[in-house]
């Protein structure tokens, strides 16, 4: 945690994709339960630099998300820790009923890795986006739901991943992500980051839209709004002490996340909140609509998620 | 089934349900899972009198087969399409571990219209995968109407090894068409096997027997009573 006062600078580290290849390479040799089932998208989740090591452990079966998911749950029910990887889009989308009952039912230990979260993906458009993982995630009972923000916790994510006993959903994004935690730094599933203190309200974030908020509460600041900044990088379960707080020291709570209004962060957020301690909430998110083609620059600002649309939120939340 | 469990064809012990290196069923066709439960209590992994527990609240013998409750089951199947791919994962890790357990798989003809089990399909094939066997419940009928009237993919056997998939095709109601089949299949080495059976839905019992009708239907009391005379070759009560 740093001190209110030190400003934040964006500084680009690995893409959360790119993180996870490394660690789950490395983790490979110290963990030979560990599989890979992939559809025929390695070169883009980078499960391929774990398959260049351990040819014999890596399974493409191809274009067909259905039975990869199902064979990840074969080769959990006989011990191994398959880590399944593809597009969370089609992932999550496509295999939705086999990760409901050939996985979740079960509760068996199925790693399921979705890349290319988010409309920060850029050009590729709406088919090759999730907006939607969280929610989809979240409606599958006892899957643990994470999402690093940053190059250091996606280490430290993956390792916890295959630690955990029961099923993961990690979600991971495209472009190369800044850097926020330090590194070698720890992840503990179910806790919340504060990354700065304040007093006016909250900004709880999660991926990308982490840096945003510390972005925004730079700018805050500088109009005499104190922000604190919270990092969830765990979705499911969710740190309701860390929101209780929140909510109990700074009497609102705008939640940010590049995911649509319906599922996500936000609505956890506002029912433990709601349950617990009631507070003002304020949200930054996709709304309810798909995104198009543009660069990854171009579709944060349009869509409204950017560190601006984090102030500008803020201000309207504290103005309440 | 009975084959499998009763005929020497599957290596399960009942004493140890989740030894390593057992040999693995997966009913695909989970709906047929007081089938499953029989046999299961027959091969003493699980008690006869918890057959008298089926689908009541607080009983692992669930509608559709939980593995999580039930010793003996391998899968948690129920929607159609999914234990194949599961049996695939098993292949492979037995493959993995050195381990030369076989899974079967048993699908039904109406599952075989499930988009999923051909991803299997061809993934098995591609991959060799020899320690997987297909059985096809090939009773021509499914839940709204003979098989011919929703979806006529027929001639299955032509399909499965125009996919590559070594294929046996025999009467399923012929006990020792059914063991000769099983012998042959394990026998076959680099590819995945398929032993198609044509049955007849309800065999056995004459007001059943071909009348689709009857799927997913549960006798009354007195067709219960007709039913198991037909069975045991009793002369029909009045």
């Amino acid at each position: 945690m740093s001190a209110s006062t030190t400003p934040f600078v964006v500084s680009p580290g690995a893409a959360t994709r790119d993180a996870f290849g490394i660690a789950l390479r490395d983790l490979g040799h110290s963990e030979p339960r560990i599989v890979v089932v992939d559809g025929d998208v390695a070169n883009s989740t980078r499960t391929e630099w774990f398959g260049q090591v351990f040819p014999d452990r890596f399974f493409n079966v191809g274009i067909a998300e259905s039975n990869m998911v199902g064979v990840a749950a074969g080769l959990a029910a006989s011990g191994k820790i398959p880590v399944v990887s593809s597009f969370a889009a089609f992932l999550l989308c496509n295999a939705y009923d086999q990760l409901r009952m050939s996985v979740a039912f079960p509760h068996l230990n199925v790693k399921v890795v979705g890349t290319h979260a988010g409309i920060s993906i850029g050009e590729d458009g709406p088919s090759q986006m999730a907006i939607e993982d969280f929610a989809l995630a979240c409606s599958l009972p006892g899957f643990t739901v994470i999402v690093p923000s940053d190059e250091a916790h996606t280490h430290a994510a993956v390792r916890a991943m295959i630690a955990h006993e029961g099923p993961v959903y990690l979600r991971l994004g495209r472009p190369k992500a800044p850097r926020i935690h330090e590194a070698g730094s720890s992840l503990e599933i179910g806790k919340a980051y504060q990354l700065r203190d304040g007093s006016d309200l909250t900004i709880v974030a999660c991926g990308l839209m982490t840096a945003a908020a510390l972005e925004a509460h730079d700018a805050l600041a500088a109009k005499g709004i104190h922000a604190r900044v919270l990092d969830f990088p765990t979705i499911r379960p969710l740190d309701v002490d860390a929101l209780v707080r929140a909510s109990r020291d700074t009497g609102h709570i705008l939640v940010a996340e590049e995911h649509l209004a319906h599922g996500g962060l936000g609505s956890v957020v506002a029912m433990a909140v709601g349950s617990h301690h009631p507070c003002k909430l304020g949200y930054v998110n996709l709304g309810n609509r798909f995104a198009e083609s543009g660069t990854p620059e171009a579709l944060m600002e349009t869509y409204g998620l950017t560190a601006p649309h984090v102030v500008e939120a803020a201000v309207k939340l504290v103005a309440k | 089934m009975v084959a499998l469990y009763k005929g020497g064809i599957l290596n399960l012990d009942p004493s140890h349900p989740s030894a390593p290196d057992r040999d693995r069923f997966i009913l695909s066709k989970g709906h047929a899972a007081p089938a499953l439960y029989a046999v299961l209590a027959e091969h003493g992994v699980i008690s006869h009198e918890s057959l008298d527990t089926l689908r009541v609240i607080g009983s692992p013998l669930e509608g559709h087969p939980n593995m999580r409750r039930l010793a003996g089951v391998e899968a948690s199947t129920g929607s159609l399409g999914q234990g194949l791919s599961i049996g695939l994962g098993h292949a492979f890790a037995g493959r993995l571990d050195g381990h030369g357990y076989r899974t079967y798989v048993m699908c039904g003809d109406g599952e075989m219209q499930e988009g999923q089990v051909w991803e299997a399909i061809m993934a098995a094939a591609h991959f060799n995968a020899d320690n997987l066997t297909l059985i096809v419940d090939h009773n021509g009928a499914q839940q709204s109407n003979l098989l011919p009237r929703v979806i006529d993919y027929r001639p299955l056997a032509a399909k499965l090894r125009a996919f590559e998939w070594h294929v046996e095709e025999i009467d399923g109601h012929d006990m020792p068409a059914i063991l000769r089949a099983f012998d042959s299949v394990r026998a076959v080495k680099g590819r995945p096997q398929a032993i198609v059976a044509h049955t007849v839905k309800g065999k056995g019992v004459s007001f059943v027997e071909a009348d689709w009708a009857y799927h997913g239907k549960p006798l009354t009391a007195s067709e219960q009573v007709r039913a198991f005379a037909e069975l045991r070759g009793e002369p029909a009560p009045h």
